[in-house]
């Protein structure tokens, strides 16, 4: 079975400025696999270039065996901050996604309105987004995201914005609703503990340019429940070693 | 809480809204009525208010079959600028140079003093509606223009970024969020033009009309009437007054959310 997502080589270049050197990773299918590294250090402009937002790079990006430039948009991306729009109650918001598919707004409304048990907005679907707390805020960005069907979620720092108890509520989660849904993700985070937490695989980022510094395996069994067994601290500890401290003798 | 005190409380928070605005007007007229009595000034030079009050009541036919082509001028200007507005808005979004094209020509036209051009746009266009439409448009035209063009730029990049992923077309972009963006710009924008509106057509009918507050201010001066000048001062102040709260209503009716957004962060 060919790999889901697979870049070679990425490179990305800003004007004089090398933002992406030589960005090599892969994502199997069914697989949760995150991108580590420090602020600024370019993650969101690989999603950027998944999602067509930019143009012309250097290497090569397949999806399914195939070039990403002939596929029909296969990822659904959620970005930095929740990006719901104020103007659209919520079940609206989390209808967007199909409504552009082309879907009309009755029968979009129709396919999310079961799910929002599920992702524990129940009752808030004539609300607007200003009247949701922070972590069902991420929750409607989420349900958003799944419901439009791509093989691929694209995740950039989805709780980067919350307070840090709402950050490990949510954490565990999408952690659950991944084990139940098994979705291929993609997440950008710089959130170490959240890397280990939730991913199959974690791929370390240098500095800008950006290359990859180390791809780790957590071999973790799921379900996880507890965020900081001894085995996750034992693998953060090496994670932050190589973030804070990356010796070219590390980068194996 | 008991329903009474609420409701006590409720007039409590409205006359603490109202109150400190109805204190600084009272003041002025009072200050104004004392000063018009005490120093036995003409009223033919400056009429106390109550005389105004008395005055307008008194000519409120006269005044209000010249309050008429006053509103209609102005409403009527306005919607010209605010469709052109909106046009144009729409165009400088999609085809950006247009911008550097149109604005300088735009912003030159907010120079042109009322007083050079009102006179002007009379003669070569007649005492009927169509000069007052045009000056109405000349000054509402830009500030309209503005706020929509910066308020589509104030769309959210996360939301751009998003609709984008999910392959959503230029134009289906500019529906889905850069116009909704602008809604917020686009009723500052109203406020001011509003007001701005009301000006403009008095400005028109002053320069030649056949009816309206401004050739009534006019004849007023002229026949040396400062009472019957102010009391029409005064219904085109209610007039400025009952369009900005018309405008606050709308607003209130299409983004019901800014006002959750607003009990939120109070």
């Amino acid at each position: 079975m060919s790999r889901r997502l697979e870049l070679r080589q990425v490179s990305k270049r800003f004007g004089d400025i090398d933002v992406l050197a030589g960005i090599t990773l892969h994502v199997e299918p069914g697989e949760f696999v995150s991108i580590l590294g420090p602020s600024g250090a370019g993650k969101s402009t690989i999603f950027s270039l998944l999602t067509g937002g930019l143009e012309g790079h250097g290497g090569d990006v397949d999806f399914d065996g195939r070039p990403l430039a002939d596929t029909r948009r296969p990822f659904a991306f959620m970005p930095q901050h929740d990006a719901l729009m104020p103007w659209r109650t919520v079940i609206d918001n989390t209808a967007l996604g199909l409504e552009v598919q082309g879907m009309s707004r009755k029968a979009a409304r129709g396919k999310v309105a079961p799910l929002f048990g599920e992702f524990g907005l129940a009752g808030f679907e004539q609300k607007y987004p200003a009247q949701l707390s922070g972590g069902m805020r991420q929750r409607a960005a989420l349900l958003r995201t799944v419901v439009q069907d791509r093989a691929m979620l694209l995740l950039d720092e989805p709780f980067g914005a919350l307070d840090a108890l709402t950050r490990t509520g949510m954490q565990r989660w999408l952690q659950t609703m991944w084990d139940r849904h098994r979705w291929t993700v993609l997440l950008i985070t710089h959130d170490v503990r959240e890397a280990v937490f939730l991913s199959d695989r974690v791929y370390v980022l240098s500095r800008r340019p950006a290359s990859v510094l180390r791809e780790i395996a957590i071999p973790l069994p799921r379900p996880r429940k507890d965020l900081a067994s001894p085995e996750a601290s034992a693998i953060e500890a090496d994670i932050l070693n190589t973030l804070l401290d990356p010796q070219p003798a590390e980068r194996t | 809480m008991s329903q009474p005190f609420s409701a006590t409380l409720r007039i409590a928070v409205l006359f603490g809204k109202v109150g400190p605005a109805l204190l600084s007007v009272g003041t002025l007229v009072l200050a104004w009525e004392l000063y018009a009595r005490l120093s036995g000034i003409s009223p033919t030079t400056l009429p106390a208010p109550s005389r105004v009050l008395a005055q307008a009541i008194q000519q409120r036919q006269a005044l209000f079959d010249n309050t008429v082509p006053t509103i209609s001028a102005t409403l009527a200007g306005f919607a010209c600028s605010l469709a052109v507005a909106f046009i144009l808005s729409v165009l400088i979004d999609f085809f950006n140079p247009l911008r550097r094209a149109l604005f300088p020509v735009f912003i030159i036209s907010q120079t042109l003093p009322l007083v050079a051009i009102a006179p002007l746009v009379v003669l070569w266009f007649g005492f009927g509606l169509t000069p007052k439409i045009m000056l109405v448009a000349l000054v509402t035209f830009f500030p309209m223009l503005v706020a929509l063009v910066q308020g589509y730029e104030s769309t959210d990049r996360d939301i751009s970024a998003l609709l984008n992923s999910m392959g959503a077309s230029r134009m289906r972009i500019f529906r889905l969020a850069r116009l909704p963006s602008s809604l917020p710009y686009f009723f500052a924008g109203l406020r001011i033009s509003i007001t701005y509106a009301v000006v403009g057509a008095i400005f028109a009918e002053y320069a030649g009309a056949a009816k309206g507050l401004g050739i009534y201010m006019l004849n007023a001066k002229n026949n040396f009437r400062p009472d019957l000048v102010l009391a029409a001062v005064l219904v085109s102040a209610l007039l400025t007054l009952a369009l900005f709260a018309a405008t606050v209503l709308i607003q209130r009716v299409v983004m019901p959310w800014e006002r959750l957004d607003g009990a939120r962060k109070s």
